[in-house]
């Protein structure tokens, strides 16, 4: 069972050649397979065969929803109630929720089946989930690299075919990224349009949670499932959600930005470059406008993005006191060394570098500096954003400057790390909706993403595109 | 500007998070590499930008003044590492005198 699209499930459900158990089973099969690419931090096996039976029912009665069929696996931030969440940090190793994120009761609520739980950077924080208190995920297409990160263990279930779709989460390119080294669809949302109840908060004006899939197709059902108002998230937008069709009118002309100076970039991998130039070639000689703009603001991207998340971060993180729920200390003997032995045993390395990072930017006689300064940068980016965005319909860029690493490649210097991010931190910066799809491979054989940002809540057509280009 | 050791350990109080001599060598290292590198943003003139702090158009976007039960006492326990049947339990606070 190797199914390209959702579709092609639903299709062989109704004319009875699968059911939803047999499809269950066989992914149950699939994780155990492939424990050694350590995706799935939990397994919700019995519980995922039960609800298969039930909606197989549902189907032979014609009730089912609309996403019956779905097998899916989320995220360790994002939760389940009456399960385990962890963010992949040990300072949650035994929690469980005691509600569910609005994106998982809605997607229940049409009948797709959550199969368990995925592995990720500690708190969404990482650019390779390297970063995970559960060991890293291996890319299932090169079990010698990374699969990206934060969302590795999401992007990477997909690419094994250890679930059909997944959710991740995404503050600075932590879908698109591990989508595009795992060959992959992933979306973030525009931010507001995803409701961020029950997700496990990193930077709370960048988070968004969308889907990881196999074509564009699947992300538009999964988003269109999940999006839209909730009055538990009040930075949720009130706009209404248009219905999503993921396709783009025939004869349509397009007007698609590009950044010629990429092209030319030589801290950017050769192939990538390349599959970008096929991209923007296929696009004319199908008749779509390419129009060249310049985006000045990339050497400023990563470190407003730095200073802004490791902010939010560190008052964010402030909860983590191991009193009310997570991880206490043994070693406490006060309330003082309660909280500092808790949370400086249950964090690791890196979260613990951002929290320090953050506390220094927001410090009295820092904040207009660095905080307030980066604020002021992220005016001018998006700002900049939106004036070239309202000359086009979207803009083209690459995922990554390259594809996926091997373990241990970007380790030595943090700086490296974060220059991962260079292509989609400013989604996140802006707050445009953004979508990366697979478009070629490097010599390797490893896939490329190119990504398409777009204006705001324009995430149907970004959708559209991405399934246009793949055909 | 280049932190000290002094400013480490300031800011590892206000974060309530402790570190012995060798991670706080690393991560002196680390937070500067960082920093130095965030003061790229000093090079882009922002004389007279308005700071962007709200990422939404929804103003003041709050729910009615109504009491609502989302959590029961139970499940607000739930997770505690330390409580007993009413409350959560923290080590003690005040030496006895």
């Amino acid at each position: 069972m190797n199914y390209a699209s959702l579709d092609a499930i639903r299709t062989d459900l109704a004319a009875g050649k699968v059911s939803v158990t047999s499809l269950t089973e066989f992914y149950l099969r699939q994780i155990k397979e492939n424990k050694d690419i350590n995706a799935f931090l939990e397994v919700f096996a019995e519980e995922a065969l039960q609800s298969a039976r039930l909606i197989d029912q549902k189907i032979a009665e014609g009730k089912a929803g609309k996403l019956a069929g779905l097998v899916i696996g989320i995220k360790d931030n994002i939760c389940f109630k009456g399960h385990k969440v962890t963010a992949s940090s040990k300072i949650l190793e035994n929690f469980e929720s005691q509600y569910s994120a609005t994106v998982v009761e809605r997607l229940l609520a049409e009948d797709a089946i959550i199969i368990g739980r995925l592995n990720c950077d500690e708190f969404a924080m990482g650019s390779s989930n390297e970063k995970s208190a559960y060991g890293p995920v291996l890319n299932p297409l090169d079990k010698t690299r990374v699969p990206g990160g934060s969302s590795g263990g999401s992007a990477a279930a997909v690419a094994a075919n250890l679930c059909h779709a997944t959710l991740g989460s995404d503050t600075g390119g932590s879908i698109r990224q591990p989508a595009a080294f795992c060959g992959t669809v992933g979306l973030k949302p525009t931010y507001g349009r995803v409701s961020r109840w029950g997700l496990i908060a990193y930077a709370s004006s960048f988070d968004q949670i969308g889907p990881i899939t196999r074509c564009a197709e699947d992300a538009a059902a999964i988003y269109s499932v999940i999006a839209g108002f909730d009055p538990n998230d009040a930075t949720s937008s009130s706009k209404p959600l248009k219905p999503c069709k993921a396709k783009i009118e025939e004869n349509k002309v397009l007007k698609v930005a590009y950044l010629p100076d990429l092209l030319q970039n030589e801290s950017i991998k050769k192939e990538v470059r390349d599959a970008y130039q096929n991209a923007l070639n296929t696009l004319k000689e199908r008749g779509h406008e390419l129009v060249e703009a310049r985006f000045d603001y990339f050497d400023y991207l990563v470190p407003a993005y730095y200073v802004l998340t490791t902010a939010e971060a560190s008052s964010n993180l402030s909860r983590f006191d191991g009193i009310r729920y997570g991880r206490r200390s043994p070693n406490a003997v006060d309330l003082d060394s309660a909280y500092k032995k808790s949370r400086s045993e249950g964090f690791g390395r890196e979260v613990k570098n951002r929290i320090m990072l953050g506390t220094f930017v927001l410090s009295a006689g820092f904040y207009d500096a660095y905080y307030g300064k980066a604020q002021k940068v992220r005016r001018k980016v998006t700002d900049a954003m939106n004036d070239l965005l309202s000359g086009c319909d979207l803009l083209l860029i690459p995922t990554t400057p390259d594809t996926a690493f091997r373990f241990g490649e970007n380790s030595d210097d943090p700086i490296k790390m974060y220059l991962q991010d260079i292509f989609t931190v400013q989604a996140n910066i802006t707050g445009h909706p953004a979508i990366s799809f697979p478009f070629g491979n490097d010599e390797k054989g490893l896939p490329i993403g190119l990504q398409a940002v777009g204006k705001y809540f324009e995430e149907d057509l970004l959708l559209g595109f991405s399934a246009m280009l793949k055909a | 500007m280049k932190l000290t050791e002094e400013t480490v350990d300031k800011m590892a109080e206000l974060a309530k998070l402790e570190f012995n001599s060798e991670e706080k060598a690393t991560l002196l290292g680390d937070m500067n590499k960082i920093l130095s590198f965030m003061e790229k943003l000093n090079a882009l003139d922002t004389e007279g930008v308005e700071p962007l702090i709200y990422m939404t158009d929804e103003i003041n976007a709050l729910r009615k003044d109504e009491v609502v039960q989302t959590l029961t006492h139970d499940e607000a326990l739930k997770n505690a590492p330390k409580k007993d049947s009413d409350y959560f339990r923290v080590p003690k606070v005040l030496e006895r005198g």
